[in-house]
């Protein structure tokens, strides 16, 4: 494979995992509120995938069933910080922490085993074009799916009375309430959604991406899609952008490292949180301004 | 029919110690029932995890060992959740204080620099302070979140230790390990219990959790910090100014991460190593929590996850538990924690009225 295409295939599996649990938490942060678990919900997500798809050899139960436990888990963080008010920085590393804590103790007599990975798809007349169809149009079924699914996510968060209410809910949760809606509702919806992502997006990175169970293999990518929601200030089009962009990056380390440029392959794993400082920055100096 | 919580008007200092006790026995049973569904003695996993680090001598001055760092850390974050300025990067600013400290056996490896030890701690208590106040200053200047900046930097400083550990600080002679020189012995902390690996560390965590205690119950400062913390408006209007917290937050964050990660460099580690990044900041913020950011509280949680650790450490072996059930055990612990001092502090009160 050439270098271009390597990258071309690579780049949105890579992403992959990243994008889903940044656009689940992206929801989360638009009703108002910070969940830091990501990391332990998609290691949970990642082992409950793996044992499943060991056993029954369905991709599909795996996924689902990785989906329910980043819930579940999640549901957690909605009880502490929705329902009894708990701090919500505590209570989110508090899932991290069981969250990693859980997926080892589940994963532990699956250590180094491997399952299949899913069989990649070409989409009919898109991956005759040459040179990039045949590597950047034959993906698997995630893949297509989660192209579909953000779509609808935009559409719905963009287009619909329901992403408005969700906004409502994240700017002014007291108007929200006043008119009626159930803020703790919306939110406790958030959140299980969110988990449900991450939960997903580790049953790809264990399950797809590189279909085997070893310990502390979500390593940092949960932090990463924290970072990617501020670099995509909130907005779907600019997550995926990221998630891309962080997903080549991540790609980049590790041909540089193969290749042995001068260049340390550690500068460019910090990239994406020096880029997400600044940004953070830049976002945060304009809401000063134009609420001063 | 509403569900509402009311704060109670005082808590009772019998609340909050049945919080943290009520905590740790759901917790035990939550596991046991666990442990027994995966098909582990849950049994003999509790037994090593609550009462293995305290029947030899030598396990207790490991606890004693792991205390000091977590101590430490925790004092220092806890001034800053008292006032609403999560530091959540101390795992950064600890990493920071390590290497800081490092930089001198590594270019004096002989142990030929007069005032080593001193000079070790000093630059890592510094490191690490600057390291936090990076947060500091986006946060008052630019009103960037603290909670996200000190997450990143924590991200980038452990990039920076595998730069330094993989390029010009390797020990030539190590075999190709990312891992520096060992360092000389004047560059090592003084034990501070003979025949154990329990250093004067445990003094420096003890002596911070006066100086805290002394600081929030007795000084204005700590008024200040605990009033921005409680009502931030009220803290407006008495002039309390918002930025000086921060920043005083911060740098006390990041300095107590600072000299704790010096001294894990300069103590049991006995150079630096990647394994110096193993979650101690992390750690010290479910520490803090669960100590009610109280600086008395926080010397008994600290001893407690400290144990856990050390217990953790016993059950891989007698239960084939993995190292991680002991994350398990502290997730469960700050969550079932966060619930009952929840439920002490407040009534739950249904509301019959139908909404109009």
């Amino acid at each position: 494979m050439s270098g271009l295409e390597f990258l071309l295939a690579g780049t949105l599996a890579a992403a992959l995992p990243m994008l889903l649990a940044a656009l689940g938490e992206m929801v989360v942060e638009k009703t108002g509120l910070l969940n830091l678990g990501l990391e332990g919900m998609m290691a949970l997500g990642a082992a409950i995938a793996f044992i499943c798809v060991y056993h029954s050899g369905s991709h599909g139960l795996g996924f689902l069933a990785a989906a329910f436990a980043g819930a579940l888990l999640s549901m957690l963080f909605a009880i502490l910080v929705i329902g009894v008010r708990a701090n919500a920085v505590a209570t989110g590393l508090a899932v991290g922490v069981l969250g990693l804590g859980l997926s080892a103790l589940f994963g532990k007599s699956y250590e180094s085993l491997t399952v299949d990975g899913l069989p990649e798809i070409g989409l009919p007349v898109l991956s005759q074009i040459p040179l990039v169809g045949p590597t950047l149009f034959t993906q698997d079924i995630v893949v297509w799916l989660t192209i579909l699914g953000t779509v609808g996510l935009w559409y719905v968060l963009n287009r619909t009375k329901l992403g408005l209410i969700i906004s409502a809910v994240g700017e002014n949760a007291e108007a929200a309430r006043a008119i009626g809606y159930q803020v703790g509702a919306i939110r406790c919806a958030a959140v299980g959604f969110g988990g449900a992502l991450c939960g997903l997006a580790g049953a790809y990175a264990s399950t797809v991406y590189t279909p085997l169970w070893a310990d502390g293999m979500i390593a940092g990518r949960g932090w990463i899609a924290l970072a990617l929601v501020v670099f995509g200030t909130w907005k779907t089009g600019r997550v995926v952008f990221g998630a891309l962009l962080f997903g080549l990056l991540s790609l980049g380390e590790l041909t540089a490292q193969a290749v042995g440029v001068g260049l340390p392959s550690q500068l460019l794993s910090s990239l994406p949180y020096i880029v997400t400082i600044l940004m953070l920055t830049v976002i945060s100096s304009r809401g000063l301004k134009s609420r001063t | 029919m509403k569900v509402r919580l009311v704060r109670r008007d005082s808590a009772s200092r019998m609340a909050m110690l049945a919080a943290p006790v009520l905590a740790l026995v759901l917790t035990c049973l939550t596991s046991l029932i666990l442990f027994a569904a995966l098909g582990k003695p849950a049994g003999v996993a509790l037994h090593a995890l609550l009462l293995k680090p305290f029947l030899s001598w030598y396990s207790f001055s490991e606890v004693l060992l792991k205390t000091a760092p977590l101590l430490l850390i925790a004092q220092g974050l806890a001034i800053g959740f008292r006032a609403n300025v999560f530091n959540i990067g101390a795992e950064g600013q600890f990493v920071i204080g390590a290497i800081c400290a490092s930089a001198f056996p590594v270019y004096f490896p002989n142990g030929d620099l007069p005032m080593m030890l001193p000079a070790m701690i000093i630059c890592g208590a510094l490191g690490g302070m600057a390291y936090a106040l990076i947060a500091a200053a986006l946060r008052t200047r630019f009103g960037a979140s603290e909670i996200l900046v000190t997450l990143m930097l924590t991200l980038i400083a452990i990039q920076i230790l595998n730069y330094l550990l993989l390029g010009p600080w390797k020990d030539p002679r190590g075999f190709n390990f990312p891992q520096t020189v060992m360092f000389p012995f004047n560059a090592l902390l003084p034990i501070l219990i003979e025949g154990t690996r329990t250093n004067i560390s445990l003094i420096f965590a003890l002596v911070a959790s006066v100086f805290t205690y002394l600081m929030m119950q007795h000084h204005f400062g700590g008024y200040q910090l605990r009033t921005a913390g409680l009502a931030p408006k009220a803290a407006l209007y008495a002039g309390f100014s918002a930025p000086r917290l921060i920043w005083i937050s911060l740098a006390f964050g990041g300095l107590a991460a600072g000299i704790a990660g010096a001294s894990e460099v300069a103590g049991p580690l006995g150079q630096l190593q990647r394994s110096v990044a193993t979650g101690y900041g992390f750690a010290a913020i479910i520490v803090a929590y669960l100590g009610g950011l109280n600086p008395i509280g926080i010397v008994i949680s600290s001893f407690i996850i400290s144990a856990l650790y050390i217990g953790g450490d016993s059950a891989t072996v007698s239960a084939g538990l993995p190292v991680a059930a002991v994350e398990v055990f502290q997730g469960m612990l700050l969550g079932f924690y966060l619930l009952t001092f929840t439920l002490i502090r407040y009534r739950i009160e249904f509301d019959r009225r139908i909404a109009a």
